[in-house]
């Protein structure tokens, strides 16, 4: 469904991705971990064509996301994403509901009534009924992310990209939110992208894993791979140590 | 390779000449770039207002933002410039005994010169610094990636809309302008400085012609054009951060102004040889 290969980024003299290479199977959920500035972000960034890879191929659906020549063909790509931003990346000046409606009247010009029904849906089911008027600038970081995913999820996209969709958010909500990601993936059956650090929770939802370190891929496996590996970057990482392979930078 | 003593202490001379010839050819080249995109954005931009579908709904609320909501300043400013008009164009004409013709004065400087100047220097410091902020702290805050990711294209959605409506909104303003300054000159003039209310009027009517009013005119929409080109691209440009933000408003209100007035300069002598 997402096919990486033999992607390179740099800013600068800065290399955050190195030759990197990653499949995510149709109908699956791949969760990618690391250490911040492992170019987490940056990945999912490139694989929406917002960013372009110095080398390498990025293909989404079957299309070429590196190939597509001009903003309206990447558009057609985008049109089965759904996306959530690390920062929520909310319309400031639109209140929650006109931000989870945006999706629906905007990209698939949808009529507001038409629009209504699906979002007070969404609303409901994240909670987030009572915010429906409220300003971004009026609700917490954790709030707002719930929003973000309430905005991703609307279209019903085939792709979902979630970038930290549980950093913010108290234990409780942030089961909610995995029950949720679940629930709509059994329901939809997208192909997920998620990038956490929330370990090892987010394996709930994972059927393989990807780490990330150093612009490359260090481990990909199962989560049960995950937790019965001896590769000692891995458990480092699992296990919060200070001490051991991975320098913190 | 052997060095004698004399080359040796030229060695560090050389390079920091050199040092400063490479970032004389660094700002060179930076500088041409940052034209070349400049003109490039322009291209998009202007690709974007002629590609349906136009988001009529966005242009109207960036006509209020931009426009309506400028009309107070502007009718403040245009009011007492046409005050200021009077009294000085009263004094400069009564040395040549000529004071009859005030009204030809206060109606011709407005009209071709200060009403479209004057307005496009309020709107740029109301308005353009607060789009470009605005469309900067969407870029930084990834709302611009957000709607890129949602196919929506920022340029369509975002910056033509404000491009348009400064283009109508700086015409009209002008006009509002224009015509509450010389209604300040004509109450100055009457009520004030004594001169007849039926000179002022005759005189004014048959001095200015349609050539003045498409002049200026012109102007307005020239500028309401680099006033949307430069807000809109200073805003894409803009940094990362409060400094990013920061560097891209103060540029924005800079560069606006002095285009604006650079290129007032070349279209009023082309417009006074067209419209001869
Ligand atoms: N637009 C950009 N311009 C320059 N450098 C960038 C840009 N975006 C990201 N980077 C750099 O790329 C590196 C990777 O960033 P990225 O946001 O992908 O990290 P991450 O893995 O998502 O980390 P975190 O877990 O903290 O979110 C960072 O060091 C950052 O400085
Ligand atoms: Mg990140």
């Amino acid at each position: 469904m997402i096919s990486v290969r033999g992607v390179s980024k740099s800013f600068g003299s800065q290399v955050v991705l190195r030759r990197l290479s990653l499949e995510v199977e149709e109908g699956k959920t791949t969760t990618i971990v690391g250490p911040s500035g492992a170019g987490k972000s940056v990945l999912l960034k490139l694989i929406m064509g917002i960013l372009q890879p110095d080398e390498g191929e990025i293909d989404v659906c079957g299309y070429s996301v590196t190939d597509a020549s001009s903003e309206a063909d990447r558009n057609a790509i985008r049109e089965n994403l759904g996306v959530l931003f690390q920062s929520a990346a909310l319309f400031d000046s639109l209140t929650v509901y006109e931000n989870v409606a945006f999706p629906l009247t905007e990209c698939k010009m949808l009529h507001r009534d038409e629009a209504h029904e699906r979002v007070i849906e969404l609303l409901e089911s994240l909670s987030l009924v009572k915010y429906a008027r409220k300003l971004p600038q009026e609700i917490s970081i954790g709030i707002r992310k719930r929003v973000g995913l309430a905005r991703a999820l609307a279209v019903e996209p085939k792709v979902l990209l979630f970038d930290e969709p549980n950093t913010g958010l108290d234990p409780l909500v942030g089961q909610e939110v995995y029950d949720l990601i679940a629930e709509s993936q059994q329901s939809q059956g997208f192909t997920g992208v998620v990038i956490s650090h929330e370990l090892p929770e987010v394996f709930q939802v994972s059927d393989r894993v990807v780490m990330l370190l150093r612009g490359n891929i260090v481990m990909e496996g199962t989560p049960e791979d995950f937790q019965n590996t001896d590769n000692p970057e891995v458990v480092q990482f699992l296990h919060g140590r200070v001490d051991g392979p991975i320098r913190i930078q | 390779m052997s060095h004698t003593a004399g080359e040796e202490a030229l060695e560090p001379l050389m390079g920091r000449a050199l040092g400063q010839i490479e970032r004389l050819g660094a700002w060179v080249i930076g500088s041409i770039q940052y034209w070349g995109k400049a003109w490039i954005f322009l291209w998009y931009l202007l690709k974007g207002v002629v590609t349906p579908p136009l988001r009529l709904r966005l242009v109207f609320e960036q006509i209020a933002q931009i426009g309506f909501h400028s009309t107070f300043v502007v009718a403040l400013i245009g009011i007492f410039t046409g005050a200021v008009l009077a009294v000085q164009g009263e004094y400069t004409l009564s040395k040549f005994g000529a004071t009859a013709f005030t009204g030809p004065a206060v109606a011709l400087s407005l009209i071709r010169e200060l009403g479209p100047v004057l307005t496009a220097l309020m709107v740029i410091g109301r308005a353009g610094s607060a789009i470009t902020a605005e469309l900067g702290i969407m870029k930084i805050t990834e709302q611009v990636d957000a709607l890129r990711s949602m196919a929506v294209d920022p340029m369509k959605y975002l910056m033509v809309p404000r491009f348009i409506a400064g283009c109508i909104a700086v015409p009209l303003l002008t006009a509002i302008f224009i015509a509450v300054g010389i209604f300040g000159g004509y109450i100055v003039a009457v009520s004030v400085l004594g001169l007849s209310s039926g000179t002022f009027v005759s005189q004014m009517v048959s001095a200015v012609g349609t050539v003045d009013v498409y002049s200026g005119f012109i102007k307005a929409c020239v500028f309401g054009f680099i006033f949307g080109w430069v807000s809109c691209f200073k805003g894409h440009t803009c940094g990362f951060g409060a400094i990013g933000v920061n560097k891209a408003t103060t540029q924005s209100v800079v560069t606006s102004s002095v285009c604006i007035l650079v290129t007032d300069y070349f279209l009023t002598s082309i417009l006074t040889r067209v419209f001869l």
